[in-house]
């Protein structure tokens, strides 16, 4: 047995993951003057090596499909597609995970520094009212223990640092906040936007977290449309270079990279002691004693890491008197259609690039609306547009014109820009059949126990899915288009995405009032380990139609704010 | 900055000069000018040809499967051949050998299919009788059981000529694809605009 490495030294405060959570967290606590140590399990982020921000597609041989033409024979070595910023995986090497039988599920998984803050799509939405009182609102899921005023004070300081574009429009299911400029319509948008008008379906400007004006040193945005590759400008946000890199300036912040927390230690009292991880490149375990730990690792890792800390005080995992880590997972429910517009066919040509993503969107509209045969809502995302051609693109179009030589090309040019896209994003509603737990049997690489998870969508969301279809359907006909790809009459069951599959996983150490049945208090802290914190979207007691990230940030800096006053007092 | 005002950097040079704004600059992370952006981008912007040549050496192809897949490419796409169409998939094919078995046994079927037929491979015969086998594999309604192995090649062929094609400089400025651009500013042209909506169901809108 090989020797563990334990540092002498007692760091303030260590934070585990540096995505939204943990890059929040870092960012404030850096700033107050404490000491904190980060331990990412992936390797540092080089911005200007890392991101492949305006690439064209032929300055690599293989075009993007993979050097050993992966993408064709279906296998994604790049999730989302060569150019885009290093994220993470699908399937992380040597990290497996489990899924019990009758359950579907995937996981996306980030390491790097960052985290998937780096590619993510930067919806920036509040949550409402109702969706802090969910219970109190329609008798489903479970209150928070804070409401949309006290958390609003939170949202204005993540706005404000984050920077969000979006416009003043008092809707109840999507509050207002502290916002930068919007961005003009693209021609489809103003499409969608008169198809909206004709079907009462309001298309607002959207909330987008890039800069259309330049704050806290960060450039404007200078519109390519490619925040998904990574912006060497940072005038995308990301949790690497909007609060970590700065926060390394401070002085007070120091990084562990490539090290995977495997387990918290606790003392004789019940708080944590020491964070116990892998470092990986030497496969040593290595022990950093601290005053109080964030865990940010995404919602699941850190249901795991409380689950495989495990002591005779805390025999179900840490600060799991109440069985709920791991309990409560949820996933957005997505959907999506699209269409060509014979309208836009042939259309002159203009960059369109802009944000990345779309420039207006389809808040809940719904909310009031009586006998509707599912609970809560979504939003609509809208995607279209002369976008850069990359392999693929016209595989549809291709497909659809038979025939070569100037008839294809003439289909193809046509085809260009002419369609557009709906994807739905909504709220599932907690259910016992959907959570993570420790698999009795399986370790990953480095001897962790793996989870194993069970997911289910109920009829709620299957019911919301066709709300979707036939909505979706709706706005491409109003404006003239045709649904194209796949076509069935009712869809639901079989359309829906794979839980984990939209990347919004959250729920799964959850906040409440009573220790009995939750984890954390108001201020993300464990009602049974004061100086354990958990700050990504675990702690979330629901996931509204928002998109989780904004939250996230809002949520860590408040907890981040929380436990520095705790231990200016001495009570951490 | 001043390495930011030297004529012409390469983009080697600019990556650099970006990495070290990433770490050095005291207002905050990463701040790139719009100016500096823009070079990054007009750099790459040249609608070159991205053809080896005729003296090109392929990787995994004969010579003469080469030949006849940029006759090929030719006929999907004109103009495949200066998007480097051929040297993509010989690329590739040299890197995946499931790759390399669609094509040289889809090139191999081709000739063979037009010796039985021509008694000419498909790069010696004449233009019509190209066409002729294309025109079989290229529509559904001329698809039979003896065709059906170049049908399976064809789909393939056609989608990574397209690929190619469209992803390389002289595809991406035939399609008018314009961005990829640094902007201080966004705005949509009101001549989109108005083609658009007076094409669509909402013209006799104001």
């Amino acid at each position: 047995m090989f020797q563990v490495q334990r540092g002498p030294e007692v760091h303030d405060v260590v934070v585990i993951g540096s995505g939204a959570g943990g890059g929040t967290a870092i960012k404030v606590l850096t700033d107050l003057g404490i000491k904190v140590t980060l331990i990412e399990a992936g390797p540092m982020l080089n911005p200007a090596r890392d991101f492949k921000e305006h690439m064209w597609p032929w300055e690599v041989d293989h075009r993007g499909v993979g050097p050993n033409a992966e993408n064709y024979f279906g296998k994604n070595i790049y999730p989302f597609g060569y150019f885009q910023a290093p994220n993470g995986y699908w399937d992380v090497p040597g990290e497996p995970f489990t899924v019990a039988e009758g359950s579907e599920f995937k996981w996306f998984r980030s390491r790097i520094l960052g985290g998937r803050t780096n590619h993510y799509g930067r919806i920036s939405l509040r949550f409402s009212d109702y969706d802090f009182k969910p219970y109190e609102f329609d008798g489903l899921g479970y209150d928070w223990p804070m409401t949309y005023e006290e958390m609003a004070p939170w949202y204005d300081k993540a706005e404000d640092w984050v920077g969000v574009t979006g416009t003043k429009e008092g809707f109840r299911s999507a509050p207002d906040g502290k916002f930068l400029p919007p961005v003009p319509p693209r021609v489809h948008e103003q499409l969608v936007m008169k198809a909206g008008k004709r079907l009462n379906i309001p298309v607002i400007p959207s909330r987008m977290a890039m800069l259309t004006k330049s704050i806290h040193g960060r450039a404007a945005c200078h519109y390519c449309g490619q925040c998904g590759r990574g912006c060497r400008t940072a005038s995308a946000f990301t949790s690497s270079q909007a609060m970590i890199m700065p926060a390394m300036k401070t002085g007070n912040l120091n990084i562990i990279s490539n090290a995977m927390a495997r387990e918290l230690l606790v003392g004789d009292d019940g708080t944590v002691t020491a964070v116990s991880y892998i470092d990986k490149p030497t496969r040593t375990e290595k022990q950093i004693r601290c005053r109080a730990v964030i865990v940010a690792a995404s919602a699941c890792e850190s249901a795991r890491l409380l689950l495989n800390s495990k002591s005779t005080k805390f025999p179900n995992g840490l600060a799991n008197g109440s069985g709920m880590v791991g309990r409560n997972l949820t996933d957005t429910v997505g959907y999506s259609l699209g269409g060509v517009v014979p309208a836009m066919e042939g259309m002159p040509r203009h960059n369109c690039d802009g944000i990345g993503g779309m420039h207006v969107y389809v808040p809940w509209w719904e909310l009031d609306k009586k006998n509707k045969d599912f609970p809560r809502g979504y939003h609509i995302e809208i995607g279209g547009g002369f976008g850069m051609p990359q392999i693929g693109s016209f595989r549809g179009v291709a497909a659809r014109a038979e025939g070569y030589g100037n008839s294809l090309k003439d289909s193809i040019h046509k085809y260009y820009g002419s369609t557009v896209s709906f994807a739905g994003r909504g709220e599932m509603i907690p259910n016992e059949h959907s959570y993570c737990e420790i698999d009795p049997s399986v370790v990953d690489q480095f001897g962790i126990p793996v989870l194993r998870f069970h997911f289910r969508w109920s009829d709620h969301e299957i019911n919301m899915v066709k709300h979707m279809d036939r909505t979706f359907r709706a706005l491409i006909e109003t404006m003239g288009g045709r649904v194209t790809g796949r076509d069935f009459p009712e869809r639901g069951a079989e359309a829906v995405s794979v839980g984990g599959e939209i990347i919004h996983e959250a729920g799964t150490v959850r906040m409440g009032s009573d220790p009995k049945t939750s984890v954390l208090n108001k201020w993300s802290q464990a009602h049974e380990v004061k100086n354990l914190v958990v700050a990504d979207a675990a702690p979330f007691n629901g996931n509204p139609d928002k998109n989780v990230t904004l939250t996230i940030v809002a949520n860590s800096w408040r907890a981040a704010d929380h436990l520095a006053d705790e231990m200016k007092k001495g009570n951490v | 900055m001043d390495e930011l005002l030297k004529d012409e950097p390469s983009r080697r040079d600019l990556l650099r000069i970006i990495g070290n704004s990433m770490v050095l600059t005291t207002a905050g992370a990463g701040v790139l000018s719009p100016a500096l952006a823009q070079h990054v981008h007009t750099e790459v912007a040249e609608a070159k040809s991205l053809s080896g040549g005729p003296n090109y050496q392929p990787k995994c192809l004969t010579k003469h499967y080469f030949a006849t897949l940029r006759r090929l490419g030719e006929y999907i796409i004109p103009g495949s051949t200066d998007a480097g169409a051929a040297e993509y998939i010989d690329f590739l094919a040299s890197r995946n050998d499931d790759l390399a078995a669609i094509f040289n046994g889809g090139l191999g079927w081709m000739d063979d299919y037009m010796l039985k037929h021509y008694n000419a491979d498909f790069l010696s015969a004449k233009p019509e009788q190209q066409t002729a086998l294309l025109d079989q594999l290229a529509y559904k309604k001329n698809a039979t059981p003896e065709n059906a192995p170049g049908q399976r090649f064809w789909t393939w062929a056609r989608n990574m000529v397209v690929d190619a094609y469209y992803t390389s400089p002289v595809g991406v400025q035939e399609i008018g694809y314009m961005g990829n651009k640094a902007m201080s500013s966004f705005s949509v042209p009101q001549e989109a605009v108005d083609y658009a909506m007076k094409r669509s169901p909402f013209a006799k809108e104001s």
